[in-house]
């Protein structure tokens, strides 16, 4: 895994190379029918987190887990005869994670194959913009594989703006057509019938897991100063939303995998409100309602309030609330009876109120930074979250943008 | 089952923001403070690793610029 870090450590720092030479602007950029690179991002991040209601042994236990995550994306641009503007983006993300509960699906091995993995997501995309119309369509692929689990995706998505620029409605539809390795808690991988232990039928295979999503957002500006967007989201998910190797222990004492329905259905609406204050502060709000099916009903609020030092140089501070009702099927370690039909102890689907704090710096200059001409941001985050459950993390981003 | 009465007023808010019946025609070259970088309505990368562990830790996604579905989100 190092190895791949350091390649795609190399790769970016040669593409940063090159871009230290000096060019001539191109004021024919939108124009061009020729291929061009527009746009590299880094981001590379760590996060950590602790807590003791580990889902995989049952609500108790560890919840430790360190997760590295590496990505970069290039994105081409080329116009056409008709003046339309078509972008290319590739992206490939690298995510190492250590998670000490998942060394618990199989105690008796020295670690089991979850206690650390890697998971590779790349993605492609192209869209479409059309400033003469005034409308964009865009579609992507994309894959993410880890040890137990395949994700493939597509998405198509296309925005209208009004006349004068000011509005712009936008539809987006996407689906996960996602695989499930059936690894079960070791203890749960065969049965005890009148002829003996046999192999558990269940603790074998793939099961799917598909999601199927619509989006709807309007983008309004109000006035010279303030612009707002709503987002209507509907999810469908089908399959196996259970994981495999989540326990529930019983009052009897009796251990079980986790059992959910296989279909789920999540609507959540979110309000986004940006305020440009003053000549050096911002205000940037959102509020989102969230329902869905499984009796989980969730209220998030935020705040952002990025200052300007200078024209290039912002540091923002944010907070953010977060509440939601507990899942229908969730209860705690040894609660659960023979008589549920469901049942879960995995405590992210529990009742409660978590808090997000943090701080953003940002630098952007259209000159480049550190004398290299087309190094247009960097920023920085800090996250610190924590939960009423007794769960706690801290993750730190940075992403630099090339242009 | 959802409570219909909770998505009646979920689109009845959707609606009477859409009619934003104050907002000012502004012109491009009076949208200085709008197009902004600290002005963007979408979420930034610098971002993604904060919404993807919201999204493994809590109930509720979407709506945020995030991921919705696809994924495992099981550690």
């Amino acid at each position: 895994m190092q190895k791949i870090y350091l390649h795609a450590s190399l790769f970016f720092l040669t593409i940063l190379s090159s871009f230290g030479q000096t060019t001539q602007p191109d004021s024919t950029s939108f124009k061009s029918r020729k291929l061009k690179v527009e746009e590299i991002n880094f981001v590379s991040s760590y996060y950590t987190q602790e807590g003791n209601n580990s889902a995989v042994t049952g609500g108790i236990g560890t919840e430790k887990l360190t997760d590295v995550a590496t990505s970069f994306d290039i994105t081409m641009t080329k116009g056409d005869a008709q003046s339309r503007l078509h972008s290319f983006s590739l992206e490939v993300g690298f995510d190492h994670y250590t998670s000490a509960s998942s060394d618990q699906i199989d105690p008796t091995t020295i670690s089991s194959a979850s206690a650390a993995d890697n998971r590779i997501y790349p993605s492609l995309s192209w869209a479409m913009q059309d400033d003469v119309k005034g409308f964009s369509v865009g579609a992507g692929v994309s894959v993410s594989t880890e040890y137990d689990y395949l994700s493939k995706g597509v998405n198509v998505n296309f925005a209208k703006s009004s006349k004068d620029r000011n509005r712009e409605v936008g539809f987006s539809v996407s689906a996960f057509l996602d695989a499930f390795n059936m690894i079960y808690p070791i203890e749960l991988r065969t049965l005890q019938t009148p002829a003996g232990l046999i192999e558990n039928p269940d603790a074998r295979g793939t099961k799917p897991r598909n999601s199927f999503n619509g989006s709807v957002s309007l983008a309004q500006i109000i006035n010279k100063r303030l612009q707002a967007s709503v987002m209507l989201e509907g999810v469908y998910q089908s399959g196996q939303l259970a994981t495999p190797y989540q326990r529930v222990y019983f009052k009897d004492n009796s251990v079980h995998v986790e059992k959910l329905p296989d279909t789920r259905l999540k609507v959540p609406v979110g309000v986004r409100l940006n305020y440009f204050a003053t000549d050096r502060i911002v205000l940037k709000t959102f509020y989102r309602f969230y329902l869905d099916d499984w009796g989980i009903m969730a209220h998030t609020a935020e705040i952002e309030l990025p200052y300007k030092l200078t024209p290039f140089f912002s540091v923002a501070p944010f907070y953010r609330f977060y509440t939601q009702s507990s899942a229908d099927y969730f209860a705690p370690y040894g609660v659960h009876t023979g008589q549920n039909e469901f049942y879960t102890s995995d405590y992210d689907l529990s009742d409660f109120n978590s808090h997000l704090l943090g701080v953003n710096l940002r630098y952007n200059s259209a000159t480049g930074i550190l004398g290299i001409s087309k190094l247009n941001t960097i920023e920085l985050r800090y996250d610190h979250y924590t939960r009423d459950t007794g769960l706690v993390a801290n993750a730190i981003a940075l992403a630099v943008t090339i242009k | 089952m959802i409570d219909k009465s909770k998505i009646r007023g979920v689109l009845f808010l959707i609606f009477a923001l859409s009619s934003f019946s104050s907002c000012q025609a502004v012109k491009e070259y009076n949208k200085m403070y709008l197009n902004d970088a600290e002005m963007v309505l979408n979420a930034r990368k610098v971002q993604k690793t904060e919404l993807n562990f919201l999204l493994y830790r809590e109930g509720a996604s979407g709506a945020n610029g995030g991921k919705t579905g696809g994924g495992c989100g099981c550690n």
